[in-house]
């Protein structure tokens, strides 16, 4: 017993990390034991966002923690960004997912392809938690083909028409201002839609099984009416989408891994102290197996997510370095998760434990953001040069 | 406001200790170090007072070159400026009291915050040496503190069974209590700054040790628990244990 390990670092991955990096995740750890642990499992019980809980977010620097300082940002690395989201979703995969749209698709795109006045206006106040944005792409038609969507956007003098709905939109209803993606005279673009604007709505989505700590929107949009300097004046083609994507998944990669170390950490606990046939459940050698496997992979994952982020901070990190990292890190932590609940036997279902939250949050996690076989097409038509898709 | 807190860079909580080969020290090898938990309720006070009154806040720290990490992680909570005393050989409590007086005397401080002890070897010396080496009034095991305009200030200060308040006048020393505040977590902007931030090193004199260590080693290991007996037949046999053997009853 005297020699098990201490937390969950078995390749020593913390003597690659900076005194910055080191010190950021830090942080975030004692934010989630202190502030979100005590509090989600009555939160995803009641189907609620813990809205209380984002100005401390944003003060510790996590929303747009890339997004450089004149804008409000912490200009940080982008190990620091996925270390950060990965230990946020240690505590749940909602929180993960309200930081990732907040920075990830809604303030990057802005600092990306917005203007100058429109980086100026939401950048700050969206780094400051003040104002929340959500990424409005999926339709209810149109899922892992979103070149096909059907919402269009129409130019009549200084304004534009929107008209379409969007689906499965995180923090949706809570949104001060959404990035809706259109198309205009055929071709994708990106529009800042504001709340409150006439013809614009966006009704919560009730009955998940999965994220339930986390709000998840309709967006209607009929004769949507916004003004023409409302449109991301950079972004065109699907590419600018995707691009947006590609920045969440990143975001993923490391949440993952977060949630899967929850989920292993609590087996080994339970599995040193439950005391079956006369010893610990921990000393028998399936559960052993189990415990190892888990391990195993979350060490592996661990090691893509750091060399991933420093390819990331390098610049020669491309999409599909991101999708082996998003497809694999959220499969291991799904099969972790299954793995721990079978460890913990009836007590894996119970909200005494954190893992059937995890193993349901992690079911949406495995197909948003493009699902686990979109991620196998995008890397098959990567190595092959076939894509599969289309 | 020219505020110092005199922090110390300690054994992470969870951090297994191992005694080094000599009998006498820890083994550091494996050792994670972080910011003395009580410091942090003393570096919020003086971030507070800073916020409320103006002026500078800067953190003072012992210790061998690995102690400016800790040093940066005042500066990520928001601390101005930093001063290494330099060592290389641990100090013992008077050691430390001294290096930090022969340091700080001269930049005539209005007010000194400490933790109430450090977490490593819990002596409870530094702040009152420190304050009688300074000669400024020490309040110490502060819960609950009020700063007013013309310099003086109430302190409640825990003590066995109940509080004591205390009057006093600056600049005094002051030693916080878990209670005191709510320390601030590092702002991702703060832990990025913290690096640009300037350390003053600062060779410490030494001074002969005062405390000499024989031995260190682990306390036993707890026994299992023992059975007495069932229902209440076993109350009296119980009773008599807690208060014959236990001596605690």
């Amino acid at each position: 017993m005297d020699d098990a390990l201490p937390g969950t670092d078995f390749y020593r991955l913390d003597d690659m990390l900076s005194e910055e990096e080191r010190l950021a995740r830090a942080t975030v750890r004692r934010f989630v034991d202190e502030r979100v642990l005590p509090i989600i499992e009555g939160a995803y019980r009641d189907g609620r966002f813990p809205m209380e809980l984002v100005p401390e977010l944003a003060a510790l620097g996590v929303l747009g923690a890339t997004i450089p300082e004149e804008y409000g940002g912490a200009g940080a690395s982008n190990v620091i960004h996925g270390l950060m989201l990965g230990e946020l979703e240690r505590g749940d995969s909602a929180f993960r997912s309200f930081a990732s749209v907040q920075s990830d698709l809604v303030m990057y795109p802005i600092f990306r392809y917005g203007s100058e006045e429109q980086k100026r206006t939401w950048l700050p106040r969206m780094a400051r938690g003040e104002a929340i944005g959500c990424f409005g792409l999926t339709e209810p038609d149109h899922g892992s083909d979103p070149g096909s969507m059907a919402t269009k956007a129409e130019r009549e003098g200084e304004t534009f028409i929107l008209n379409g709905s969007k689906m499965w939109i995180t923090n949706g209803s809570i949104a001060d201002v959404a990035v809706v993606w259109a198309k205009w005279d055929g071709e994708i673009r990106g529009f800042l839609v504001e709340r409150g604007t006439p013809g614009f709505s966006s009704p919560e989505m009730r009955g998940k099984h999965s994220l339930r700590a986390s709000v998840t929107s309709e967006l209607v949009l009929q004769d949507c009416r916004i003004p023409a300097a409302n449109m991301l004046p950079s972004a065109r083609g699907l590419k600018a989408p995707l691009s947006c994507l590609t920045e969440a998944r990143y975001g993923i990669a490391w949440g993952a891994v977060g949630a899967a170390t929850m989920c292993y950490e609590t087996a080994l606990s339970y599995a040193r102290t439950r005391i079956q046939f006369g010893r610990p459940i921990a000393s028998f050698q399936l559960v052993q197996e189990k415990l190892v496997s888990m391990l195993t992979e979350i060490t592996k994952a661990q090691l893509l997510c750091l060399r991933l982020g420093r390819m990331m901070d390098g610049g020669t990190c491309t999409y599909a370095h991101v999708s082996l990292a998003k497809r694999n890190n959220v499969d291991i932590a799904l099969t972790c998760a299954r793995l721990a609940r079978e460890i913990l036997g009836a007590n894996g279902i119970s909200d005494e434990y954190p893992v059937m939250r995890h193993m349901n949050n992690l079911e949406s996690v495995r197909t948003y953001e493009g699902t686990h076989d979109i991620h196998t097409l995008i890397l098959g038509k990567t190595i092959t040069g076939f894509p599969a898709f289309r | 406001m020219n505020i110092f807190v005199c922090i110390s860079h300690v054994p992470d909580t969870t951090t297994k200790i191992i005694i080094g080969q000599d009998g006498k020290s820890i083994d550091r090898t494996e050792v994670t170090y972080i910011l003395n938990p009580y410091d942090e309720f003393a570096i919020e006070a003086g971030l507070q007072w800073k916020e409320s009154k103006g002026g500078e806040v800067t953190a003072v720290c012992v210790g061998s070159p690995e102690v400016k990490e800790t040093i940066r992680k005042a500066f990520a909570m928001g601390v101005d400026k930093g001063i290494h005393i330099v060592t290389d050989s641990p100090f013992d409590s008077y050691g430390t009291a001294r290096a930090l007086a022969d340091t700080l005397r001269e930049r005539r401080p209005d007010v000194v915050f400490c933790g109430r002890q450090s977490i490593d070897y819990d002596g409870w010396q530094v702040p009152g040496m420190l304050a009688e080496l300074l000669g400024m009034p020490a309040v110490t095991v502060v819960s609950s503190l009020e700063l007013r305009e013309d310099g003086t200030f109430t302190a409640e200060r825990d003590i066995e069974g109940g509080k004591e308040t205390i009057v006093s006048r600056l600049p005094a020393l002051i030693s916080a209590q878990k209670g005191l505040n709510n320390p601030r977590y590092p702002k991702l902007q703060g832990i990025m700054a913290a690096k640009k931030k300037p350390i003053e090193d600062v060779p410490a004199v030494q001074t002969p040790p005062r405390v000499r260590v024989l031995e260190m080693f682990k306390p036993p290991l707890k026994s299992g628990g023992r059975i007495v007996g069932e229902g209440a037949g076993a109350v009296p046999e119980l009773v008599r244990l807690l208060h014959e053997e236990a001596k605690v009853i």
